[in-house]
């Protein structure tokens, strides 16, 4: 018990709320500037967001994806990888289970699975290539990963264009029923909410990355890599292959992740023009999580609230939007520049006496 | 006269969770004095230097600089009030140049701009005075490690320093640079500056040193001018009883041969020959003794043994078994132990905890790894054992290993490499860092394992421990073996000889 209470005060969980804090602040100066009332717009952002059951679910869905491109990032970051192809993976997996959606007939028992399946193989096998290329080629994986990102964006394009079309349509045909992720019990409790099943594989997916991370020998792998891999290349790890493997698994997170969002939400998938956003949002969910699973939990929840309750802020206190992205942007400042806030909180404890 | 200590610390203490590392530490450091600071591995000379330095804040106690009560809140206060500090572990940008490296932080500007001249004539005079040689265009990954150093001494010179800590500078350096360095050193203390310098080797104690304070448990044992007491009077009062600094063993019953290297050759990083038709036998239940001036092929012999560097041509045969070019993991599991000269970018994850660094080499397999789960309890069952057998000073096995004292991170390695028993025990710098009752230690546990029949390969810039520990000597020059010697019956002057390539030709085979 006092281990736990230790714990929620000591550094590595107080930067993280300490920061958001900051961020939240200074939102609200900014709002003061705009003459905008910070209260009444926070108050409506937790209205829209938690207000009704329908709100509620809707706020859960908003968050699952983020859990999903969240632990994509956190689990190349342990290895020392900075996977800026969440975006990347999350399309293929969600292209992957829009085809076996669409062009797949069988019972749900088995066209869940597949789908899903098919997804964590394309997100992870996208991953890997960034992996490899580093691996073999020495080539950096922001540059990779970025670039596949736009081969992602247009391929899934393509695929859907010439495979998937509904004819008069920006999208694809819808899938089948058997492979949707929707419950209509879980909707009808939430109000018809497009919450979906994939919320519940997005919390077994976090229990997984814990499991890997710390108990299994290839964690312990990845983690040494990340920490040194001149050390991992003595104790006889092979470096160059734990960098495939961490980004087939972390490509395999985002895509299981883009596939929820076809199977669960829109049931198509539909041409983009632009990138959807996840699999950046998830670089800032895992340094708010500090790339912990329980941390990226946390930081998903805290930017799907953001993001789906910015809408009643606007309506609740007239203030735009694009506020709220720019006091997201400012909480994730603040976790970047962890080290500023650390120092703050070192002044503070000194003032105050306190030793850690 | 008020001014006569430049450094005073008194009823320093300062906890670490677990741990008391300084615990009523008085020091007094006289003007233009070289102090030096003794103590066995994780005494808390480094911790007490780092408060001196305003790194860490004592949790009790005074500090006065120059009579001058002061509080370090942090180092850029230290640098203020004169004092400098030469890490261990170096603190240098490494693309960057030394002139870079120098100013960085205090650069000297005109307007906006840098002014490089006036930074290069300030070098200049400073280089001139001290006998601080360095080439100020070149890049730090270019330059040895003393250099490295003398590029530190340059920049806390640079910043003003008056005051300047030593942390084992003498651990890192060859021979030759120890000199250079000792040069160095007094004449910074004849310009009147005054110098703390921690190490473990009392013969550069004897040699340099004024006066000497000695730490044990993170208490004063004792402080005395070294002109009044003896090497081992020192090394008594610092581990508590007696240490002995002959080594004693039996005669070697060398058996079959372990390694066999036929005509090897291998490039080093900038892709010169590095090992030009290297040959060399090791047998069961002998230390081999690799001798040789730095830079002779000696670090990429080991990598190619170890399998960290690839050999262009020629053969190793472990056993009778060709292993070269194999994976690191292939080379530990046909028995090869290996104690990595760089304990902190090779030896050890600073991040992992001393349990896990305990299991490197064997995290994978039973008891510590079933179906790919890892067992914690075996691994932190097993990090109990070595702990105290080897006296590895930590709160527990699950500190991490960044945590633990220099010395200690040594032990850990240590530790673990003679843990796994390997046929082939190649030791590299073994009692780095380590305090004499460590080191003796440590050399007992290498002639333990000869003993039982192990072969063990032994390379360190110490020519000492070489003619002490060693069976046989074999003396590196240009990639190849020049020269392999019995150490009973050849001395210092031999081997120098040998290894400045002097008198080639003559091999002696031994019995
Ligand atoms: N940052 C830290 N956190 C926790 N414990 C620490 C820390 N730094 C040092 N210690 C502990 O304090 C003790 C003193 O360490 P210190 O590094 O001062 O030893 P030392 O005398 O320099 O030893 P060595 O000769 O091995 O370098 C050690 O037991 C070490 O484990
Ligand atoms: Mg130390």
């Amino acid at each position: 018990m006092t281990g736990f209470v230790k714990r929620l005060f000591s550094e590595s969980t107080l930067i993280p709320v300490v920061s958001i804090l900051i961020g939240l602040i200074l939102g609200a100066v900014i709002m003061l500037a705009g003459h905008y009332n910070p209260f009444l717009a926070y108050g409506s952002l937790f209205a829209k967001a938690f207000g009704d059951m329908y709100n509620f679910g809707e706020t859960i869905r908003q968050i699952t994806p983020y859990i999903f491109t969240g632990l994509a990032v956190a689990f190349a970051f342990r290895t020392g990888l900075f996977n800026i192809g969440a975006e990347g993976q999350f399309i293929m997996g969600a292209v992957a289970a829009a085809c076996v959606g669409v062009l797949l007939d069988a019972p749900w028992f088995l066209h869940v699975p597949l789908a899903l399946a098919a997804s964590a193989l394309a997100g992870g096998l996208w991953g890997s290539i960034v992996g490899y290329l580093k691996a073999a080629r020495g080539v950096h994986e922001v540059i990779t990963t970025i670039m596949l990102n736009w081969i992602a964006l247009h391929a899934a394009n393509y695929i859907v264009r010439t495979a998937l079309l509904e004819k008069g349509m920006a999208r694809s045909k819808y899938i089948q029923e058997s492979a949707w992720l929707s419950s209509p019990g879980l909707s009808e409790l939430f109000d018809h909410a497009r919450i979906h099943y994939g919320v519940l594989i997005a919390l077994a997916l976090s229990v997984l990355f814990y499991y890997v991370l710390w108990k299994t020998r290839q964690g312990y792998e990845l983690r040494a890599v990340g920490f040194n891999p001149d050390a991992s290349e003595y104790a006889g790890i092979n470096v160059k292959s734990t960098f495939v493997k961490t980004m087939f698994i972390s490509g395999l997170f985002a895509g299981v992740g883009g596939a929820c969002e076809v199977m669960g939400v829109f049931h198509y998938q539909t041409i983009n023009a632009a990138f959807p956003g996840y699999g950046l949002m998830g670089i800032a969910v895992a340094l708010i999580g500090r790339n912990t699973a329980v941390g990226v939990v946390l930081g998903a929840v805290l930017i799907g609230v953001l993001t789906y309750g910015a809408s009643g802020m606007k309506f609740g206190a007239g203030v735009p939007e694009e506020l709220i992205h720019v006091v997201i942007a400012l909480v994730i400042f603040f976790v970047a520049a962890g080290g500023m806030v650390e120092l703050l909180i070192r002044r503070f404890r000194k003032k105050n006496g306190t030793v850690h | 006269m008020p001014n006569e200590f430049a450094v005073e610390m008194k009823g320093i203490a300062k906890r670490f969770p677990g741990i008391v590392a300084n615990d009523d530490i008085h020091l007094q450091v006289r003007k233009g004095e070289i102090h030096a600071l003794l103590g066995e591995n994780g005494a808390g000379k480094t911790t007490l230097m780092n408060i001196l330095f305003g790194l860490y804040q004592p949790d009790e106690g005074e500090i006065r600089i120059h009579g001058q009560t002061v509080k370090i809140t942090d180092p850029k206060k230290a640098i203020d009030l004169g004092i400098g500090m030469i890490h261990q572990h170096f603190m240098l940008v490494e693309p960057y140049t030394v002139l870079q490296n120098i100013i960085l932080g205090a650069e000297p500007r005109r307007g906006v701009m840098i002014s490089y001249k006036k930074a290069l004539a300030r070098i200049g005079e400073l280089s001139d005075k001290y006998g601080l040689h360095v080439d100020p265009h070149r890049t730090i990954r270019e330059i040895s490690v003393g250099m490295q150093q003398r590029v530190e001494i340059l920049k806390t010179l640079y910043r003003g320093a008056d005051i300047l800590i030593f942390d084992e500078p003498t651990a890192v350096l060859t021979p030759q640079e120890i000199q250079e360095l000792m040069a160095i050193m007094r004449k910074l203390a004849d310009e009147g500056k005054t110098i703390i310098l921690i190490t473990h080797k009392l013969k550069e104690i004897m040699a340099i040193a004024d006066r000497v304070t000695i730490i044990r448990r993170g208490r004063v044992v004792d402080s005395l001018p070294v002109r009044d007491t003896t090497a081992e009077e020192l090394a008594a009062k610092m581990v508590g009883r007696n240490v002995s600094f002959v080594i004693e063993k039996k005669e070697a019953q060398p058996g079959e041969t372990i390694l066999e290297i036929d005509n090897l050759t291998a490039f080093d990083d900038r892709g010169c020959q590095a090992l030009r038709g290297l040959s060399l036998e090791v047998r069961s239940g002998e230390i081999l003794g690799i001798a040789g001036v730095e830079g002779n092929g000696q670090r990429e012999l080991i990598e190619v043994l170890t399998g960290l560097r690839k050999a262009s041509s020629g053969e190793i045969r472990l056993r009778g078994r060709a292993v070269q070019n194999e994976s690191p993991r292939r080379i530990a599991e046909a028995k090869v132990g290996y104690i990595p000269e760089d304990r902190q970018k090779r030896g050890l994850v600073l991040d992992f905890c001393v349990g896990e660094n305990l299991v490197l080499k064997n995290y994978y397999a039973p008891p510590f790894c079933k179906r790919g789960l890892l067992r914690y309890d075996e691994i932190f069952g097993h990090a109990a054992g070595l702990i105290g057998e080897y006296d590895i000073r930590t709160p527990d096995e699950k500190t991490p290993a960044r945590a633990l004292s220099g010395g200690n991170q040594q032990k850990v390695i240590v530790a673990r490499e003679v843990a796994c028993e390997p046929d082939l025990l190649i030791a590299t710098q073994p009692t780095r860092g380590l305090d004499v009752g460590a080191i003796e230690f440590i050399h007992r546990k290498l002639i333990e394992q000869r003993d039982k029949g192990k072969a063990v390969l032994l390379y360190s810039l110490e020519l000492d421990e070489i003619l002490n520990l060693s069976d046989r000597i074999a003396v590196m020059y240009e990639g190849r073996i020049v020269g392999i010697l019995d150490p009973r019956k050849t001395n210092e002057q031999e081997i120098g000889l040998l290894m400045s390539g002097g008198h080639k030709g003559e091999r002696e085979e031994t019995a």
